[in-house]
């Protein structure tokens, strides 16, 4: 094989362009700076300076999940590379592909507290698929290799390669491709066809059943397979927080996202339902409320890539472990087999739960304090924008509506941190998504508490022209934490006021905060100003446009089910429980 | 609380040891004893890891491990077909009076005197490990100085090989 003589740190150039990467977010130091001399060649690849490295492992996190490939970010030693550990931990929880590389101090004086050192493997190796340290050059090839393929294959995570100075600065001969060698990495791609086989009977036997769609059949764009499923049994979905855009919100199928802010129809169906056929979900504890009492009528076809999941919360009947776009459309062509043309009979099931349908649906009542109802203010940029367009959400209240009053119809389109709930996350993951998609129309929905998190990187994009929308849902207070207070904190509203609202000393001044980024920055207050505002911030291209929509901060999340509590505990409102007939 | 005597084969990389004992502390699976050797397979360690688990489903802690890049392959050697072997060293308190009586305890054990003083000898036993609790029993009246144990290491019964089907 030909071979070239390069440096450890032209190598990890190298290999990233070999390996099909065109975008990677970071911030250089000490420890990186041989790696980011031959970054300034390439043509191949584009860097984007971000202000924090927290930023870039979200805008990578971003990048990847709005274009389904590995997102990249490369930050120095010691702090940089601390800096990092919230988004690969969030990369993690959510299964989005991530490679984080991480300079290291000098070979030699690993171990010996030197300046910016950090043993930044030990740190990320409970968050991490796989961490590599690299202080051999000639190994580096391979490393990025095996790094891309477990970041990728499999139940998708992040990958983290520390590369010390000494590994980037010598010489080694370069060859491409490398042998890659996981001897103990076989991820299972397809089902056994006996499983499948049971789960089409176990389908056909239920009189209730249920698709119960979680993030997994995104990762896998199982999408279009899993419509085809869904028409052949005529079953309702319900797609959690990580599964939004999976399935059409327009489909009549469709009965929104289960869980602690699920609407009453999801969340009463999974009660009621004889079988729950799962597909890419885990059981979280915000889907499933109080364990012992979720679906407790119901038989679990459990599909996921990761058989660890399987059984780890509740148990499955019918366990499949494959790739979701495997396992559908295998699993159709046997429902189809068994069916013969026939359809599956779900008429009294459906009676039930279109009469939830007709008597619970999302909805919200207007804050009596004058200010704007952020459920409305959502409900117009999805309506206004269109089902094209990427939305990211930070955590919390603005999360919660986004996920509820925004209409998906394609997967990719809702970008958010399901497992890890990270405030801040907004901003750089819709930097890196527009970056993914400059074509796309892409929003950031955030929180005031959230935006002070990550605004920095508004920076990152004014100068790099990246022209993201950031919606800023100010109710002047940490919103989610503030409701919980209202609720079970008998309104001691204690740390959760932020002074951000037109009400208060307003610091920071939003406005003038992000025109000091260089973005157009609207305020609105008054809601005959909400669609005007968005209607420009969608033709403003030539920078970010940040809107300040002052919102009323007693406005909560409904329907709720409290933590902890069984999820036959919904409330559609405060002290408004569903009712519920005899007839299921 | 059930107990189970796993075994795992796992590459020889630098952080292995601790990626398998941290995965059993941040899932809440307690481990009973652990221990680390080469084996007949160059670049293979092999791990016995003794696991206590207070409902939970072993499974989920085969399961768990096995999604640790570096690991192999996990076994669990159950008692009727595996032999299990925990190895301890002892210094136990003796005079002219007791020696004999200690000495006689070291045969019917089938254990090892492997140094002796005037006020002390350090014995060594080898079994599994409820031979070895019976061991420490005897010798408790005439006063324990010092003990170290190694975590048990365990293998199967009959031909067969752990890493026949794992490895190239």
């Amino acid at each position: 094989m030909a071979t070239e003589t390069l440096t450890g740190a032209q190598a990890i150039i190298r290999s990233l362009e070999m390996l099909g990467v065109d975008t990677i977010f970071g911030l250089p130091g000490g420890a990186i700076l041989p790696t980011y001399d031959p970054l300034m060649d390439s043509k191949k690849i584009r860097h984007i300076l971000v202000r924090h490295e927290q930023g870039a492992g979200h805008a990578a996190e971003g990048y990847a999940a709005a274009s389904g490939k590995l997102g990249v970010c490369i930050a120095t030693s010691g702090p940089g590379a601390t800096n990092l550990v919230t988004p690969i931990m969030d990369a993690m929880m959510d299964s989005v592909p991530l490679l984080a590389i991480t300079g290291q101090v000098n070979s030699h004086a690993i171990g010996t507290d030197a300046f910016q050192e950090a043993d930044i493997v030990g740190i990320t190796m409970p968050i991490t698929k796989h961490s590599f340290l690299v202080t051999d050059a000639s190994q580096i090839p391979a490393t990025m290799a095996a790094a891309y393929e477990l970041a990728t294959t499999g139940r998708p995570g992040p990958v983290l390669v520390d590369v010390a100075k000494d590994a980037q600065n010598k010489k080694f001969e370069f060859s491409w491709p490398p042998k890659v060698e996981l001897p103990g990495y076989k991820p299972v791609t397809d089902p056994h066809g006996k499983q499948v086989q049971a789960a089409a009977e176990m389908i056909l036997a239920s009189h209730k059943p249920i698709f119960y769609v979680g993030g997994g059949v995104i990762r896998a764009e199982a999408h279009a397979e899993l419509a085809r499923l869904v028409e052949l049994v005529g079953a309702p979905v319900t797609t959690t927080l990580m599964a939004r855009g999976a399935f059409p919100d327009s489909h009549p199928n469709h009965l929104g996202m289960p869980g602690m802010h699920g609407t009453v129809p999801a969340v009463t169906a999974l009660q009621k339902a004889d079988l729950l056929i799962t597909l890419g979900a885990r059981f979280d504890d915000r889907v499933t409320g109080d364990v012992k009492s979720f679906a407790p009528g119901a038989k679990v076809i459990h599909v996921d890539i990761d058989p660890a999941e399987i059984g780890k919360i509740r148990h499955a009947d019918v366990p499949i472990v494959g790739d979701a776009k495997v396992v559908i459309a295998m699993l159709t062509a046997e429902l189809e087999k068994q069916l013969s043309g026939k359809k599956p009979d779900f008429a009294s099931w459906w009676q039930f739960l279109n009469g939830l349908k007709e008597r619970y649906p999302l909805g919200y009542v207007d804050t009596d304090d004058g200010k704007l109802s952020p459920q409305l203010v959502i409900k117009r940029i999805g309506e206004l924008s269109g089902p094209d367009a990427t939305y990211c959400a930070g955590v919390g209240q603005h999360q919660m509506w986004a996920a509820q009053f925004i209409k998906y119809e394609r997967p990719n389109s809702w970008l958010n941190s399901g497992g890890a709930g990270t405030m801040g996350y907004s901003v750089p993951a819709a930097m890196g998504a527009k970056v993914a998609e400059p074509d796309r129309l892409v929003w950031a929905i955030d929180g005031d508490g959230c935006f002070q998190m990550t605004n920095q990187e508004l920076a990152t994009c004014a100068i790099n022209n990246i022209p993201i929308k950031v919606a800023i849902i100010n109710n002047s207070s940490l919103g989610m934490v503030r409701q919980w207070q209202t609720l079970f904190y008998d309104k001691r509203y204690s740390n959760t006021d932020l002074h951000t609202g037109t009400d208060t000393v307003m610091i920071p001044d939003f406005v003038k905060l992000a025109e000091a980024y260089g973005c157009l920055a609207i305020r609105v207050e008054k809601e005959d100003e909400i669609d005007a505002a968005i209607k420009l911030a969608i033709e403003t291209n030539d920078r970010p446009v940040v809107i300040d929509f002052i919102v009323g901060r007693d406005a909560m999340v409904w329907p709720m089910v409290p933590a902890g509590v069984s999820n036959d505990a919904v409330q559609y409102a405060r002290d408004a429980a569903p009712i519920w007939d005899g007839e299921e | 609380m059930s107990q189970h005597v796993l075994s795992l084969l796992v590459e020889d990389k630098p952080g292995i040891l601790t990626r398998v004992a941290a995965l059993f502390a941040r899932r809440g699976f307690n481990i009973e004893s652990l221990a680390v050797g080469t084996t007949e397979v160059e670049g293979v360690s092999r791990i016995t890891a003794v696991v206590s688990l207070d409902g939970q489903p072993l499974e989920q802690v085969t399961k768990q491990l096995n999604k640790l890049i570096n690991v192999l392959k996990v076994v669990e050697l159950e008692q009727d077909a595996s032999i299990a072997r925990d190895h301890m060293l002892i210094k136990v308190k003796t005079d002219a009076a007791t020696r004999s009586q200690v000495l006689e305890a070291v045969t019917l054990f089938r254990a090892r005197v492997v140094d002796v003083v005037s006020d002390s000898v350090v014995i060594e036993v080898t079994g599994d490990s409820a031979k070895c609790k019976a061991f420490l029993k005897v010798l408790e009246p005439f006063g324990i100085k010092e003990l170290v144990q190694s975590g048990a290491i365990a293998i199967s019964r009959g031909s067969k090989s752990m890493s026949e089907k794992v490895l190239r």
